[in-house]
């Protein structure tokens, strides 16, 4: 059997939850076997099934409401025991990655993170992920009983199935060390797409020259639906907040669609968002490193091109209305 | 109190990654090793402990005896004392498993890793020593205060950030935001004559079974030459029709 976790957020199952109940199939038919979805508090499970979930364990429990990772890694560990999980899936989110290791300890399971497609064999069982911050990939053997893999963000894709999921209650032993950690404040801008969950970035950098200028990028962001971001120069100056700077030494982007508007594509900011599907660059100077790594790119003044741009993208958004 | 730095010694950051042996090792020829910027970040605000709460800072690091400038390094920086577990760090779990047992055995209030590794970006270790010590963990953590045995710490969350209250023994996974970028410090001349007698214990690991073994490695495939565009309307054009992401 392959576990797998489904995250919500707010009891609404997140779009990466249901790559990852597609990714847990796809192995699940590799080994000949079936997929049960763990779920903790989500309102509406009947989505899982349309992915490859034969069964679905709701937990409910007023105590899980805010994210904890050692309660909900216990969870799932009581979970995957139960179960007989030969697998345990999970996705690249900051929450995932954040119980995975509790997880891997409490399970005596090998994890590897970040990995790219279906397992290369399920025996011995070997996965392909990401190493050198996007430079390379490499293929590890997961040696115990018990695997633990952490899909890559847009690396496998939606795919369907049709299996029906029955749903079953599931009462998971909650000690008072999982409760250890008190949250006393959250401190979360709701009204703004995230990084980690945007389909399409736009980033800035330093050919921006100053703070000032970034009215023009987030309304294109904004026309998008995207998240916006920057190069790391640009939140050293303190001209965009840190949790925007991305790259090798910021956070990993690995979103449809990257904008890049002057930046010079440095390696150290290439490594970062190179497992993005298509990027475009927007620069003033042909020789700019970025074009190499680009898919689509126009060569001229960012404080021309992007309002166009965004013009533009207003019309085409409303004839595609 | 007593703190313990995990150093992670990873390729500089502009290092052209290859490979050798049929591709089943990192070619490490020519490559610039550095502390893991991760773990500077940590290693900076370990400084502040020292400083202004008296704090000791150990430092650590799982690998073979290549990695010991890396470690004077961090002494120069201000460390009182470095250990090398010898044995090379081929899987997250077995590194987690050796630095558990020092945290254990050396009494360590507060041990600070990073949020993840630039080489096999696994994530694992910090969360994993807590795990096996029954420490209190905080990943992603952008701010630490102790007071006592009680801690404060600030992990960044995807949209935004958590302020939570735990208490000692802690373990992070720290990143930017501990300190910020200009606080790094650069060995001055004194620091790196002063790291030269600071001791730098090496210590045979203990037994360990291997969850995970890496058994080939591979770049990604060149990319395609860009395409240059002369107008927006083009450029709307090809991500719609071609590109197929808007
Ligand atoms: C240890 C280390 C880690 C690092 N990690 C990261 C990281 O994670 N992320 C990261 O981004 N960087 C990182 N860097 C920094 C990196 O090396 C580059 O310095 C940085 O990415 C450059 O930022 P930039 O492209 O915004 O600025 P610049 O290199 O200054 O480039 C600005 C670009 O804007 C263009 N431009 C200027 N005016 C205009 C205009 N009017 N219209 C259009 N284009 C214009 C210029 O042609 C130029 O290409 C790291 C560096 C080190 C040493
Ligand atoms: N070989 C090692 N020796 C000491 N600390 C390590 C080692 N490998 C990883 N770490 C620590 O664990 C963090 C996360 O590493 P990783 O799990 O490999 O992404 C690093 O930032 C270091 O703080």
């Amino acid at each position: 059997m392959i576990l797998v976790y489904t995250e919500s957020e707010e009891g609404k199952i997140k779009k990466i939850a249901l790559e990852a109940v597609a990714y847990a199939k796809g192995i699940a038919d590799q080994m000949g076997t079936s997929v049960t979805a763990v779920a903790i508090n989500t309102n509406d499970v009947s989505e899982l099934g349309k992915y490859g979930a034969s069964k679905v364990l709701e937990v409910s429990n007023d105590k899980l409401n805010k994210f904890n990772a050692e309660a909900y890694a216990d969870v799932l560990a009581q979970a995957a025991k139960n179960e007989d999980a030969k697998v345990v899936v999970l996705t690249s989110s900051a929450n995932s990655k954040f119980l995975a290791p509790a997880l891997a300890v409490n399970l005596e399971a090998g994890y590897v993170p970040n990995v790219v497609t279906l397992p290369e064999s399920t025996s011995p069982f070997k996965v392909k992920h990401n190493v050198f911050t996007n430079k390379a990939f490499a293929v590890t053997e997961i040696k115990t009983d018990r695997k633990i893999v952490g899909i890559g963000k847009n690396s496998y894709g939606l795919k369907e199935s049709e299996t029906s999921a029955s749903t079953e209650a599931f009462t998971p032993n909650l000690d008072a060390h999982d409760f250890d950690m008190e949250i006393v404040s959250v401190d979360k801008a709701t009204d703004k797409v995230t990084i980690a969950d945007a389909e399409i970035v736009v980033s800035g950098g330093r050919g921006l020259k100053g703070p000032e200028n970034w009215g023009m990028l987030e309304d294109l962001a904004k026309t998008l639906g995207a998240a916006t971001a920057c190069s790391k120069p640009v939140s050293d100056l303190g001209w965009r907040p840190h949790s925007e700077h991305v790259g090798q030494t910021g956070k990993p982007v690995a979103s449809n669609l990257y904008i890049a508007v002057g930046i010079s594509g440095a390696i150290q900011h290439l490594a970062g968002i190179n497992a993005s599907k298509v990027k475009v660059v927007i620069n003033n100077d042909p020789e700019a490193p970025f074009f190499k790594a680009a898919d689509y790119g126009m060569v001229g003044d960012a404080f021309e091109i992007v309002p166009k741009l965004t013009e533009k993208l207003k019309e085409f958004k409303a004839q595609n209305a | 109190m007593k703190i313990l730095v995990c150093i992670s010694h990873v390729p500089d950051t502009t290092s052209k990654i290859n490979f050798t042996e049929g591709d089943t090792k990192f070619d490490t020829s020519g490559v610039q090793f550095v502390i893991n910027p991760n773990d500077e970040f940590g290693l900076t605000r370990a400084m502040w402990f020292k400083e202004k709460q008296g704090a000791t800072v150990h430092v650590i690091n799982v690998g073979g005896a290549e990695t010991e400038p890396t470690l004077r390094k961090a002494l120069a920086i201000g460390a009182d004392e470095a250990i090398r577990i010898n044995t090379a760090a081929t899987d997250g779990f077995t590194v987690a498993k050796q630095l558990a047992n020092v945290a254990k055995e050396g009494g360590y209030d507060l041990v600070i890793g990073g949020r993840e590794s630039i080489d096999f970006n696994g994530g694992m270790v910090p969360g994993m020593v807590a795990k096996l010590t029954g420490a209190n963990f905080v990943n992603t953590c952008i701010g630490i205060e102790i007071e006592g045995d009680k801690a404060t710490a600030i992990r960044e969350i995807d949209g935004g950030k958590e302020t939570l209250k735990t208490s000692l023994p802690l373990v992070i996974g720290g990143q930017k935001g501990l300190v910020q970028e200009s606080d790094l410090r650069i060995p001055n001349m004194r620091g790196i004559m002063q790291a030269r007698t600071k001791p730098l214990n090496v210590k045979e690991p203990i037994a360990s079974s291997e969850e995970t073994a890496t058994v080939a490695f591979e770049k990604p495939a060149p990319k395609g030459a860009v395409k240059l565009v002369d107008s927006v309307d083009e450029l709307v054009n090809l991500l719609h029709n071609e590109a197929k992401v808007i």
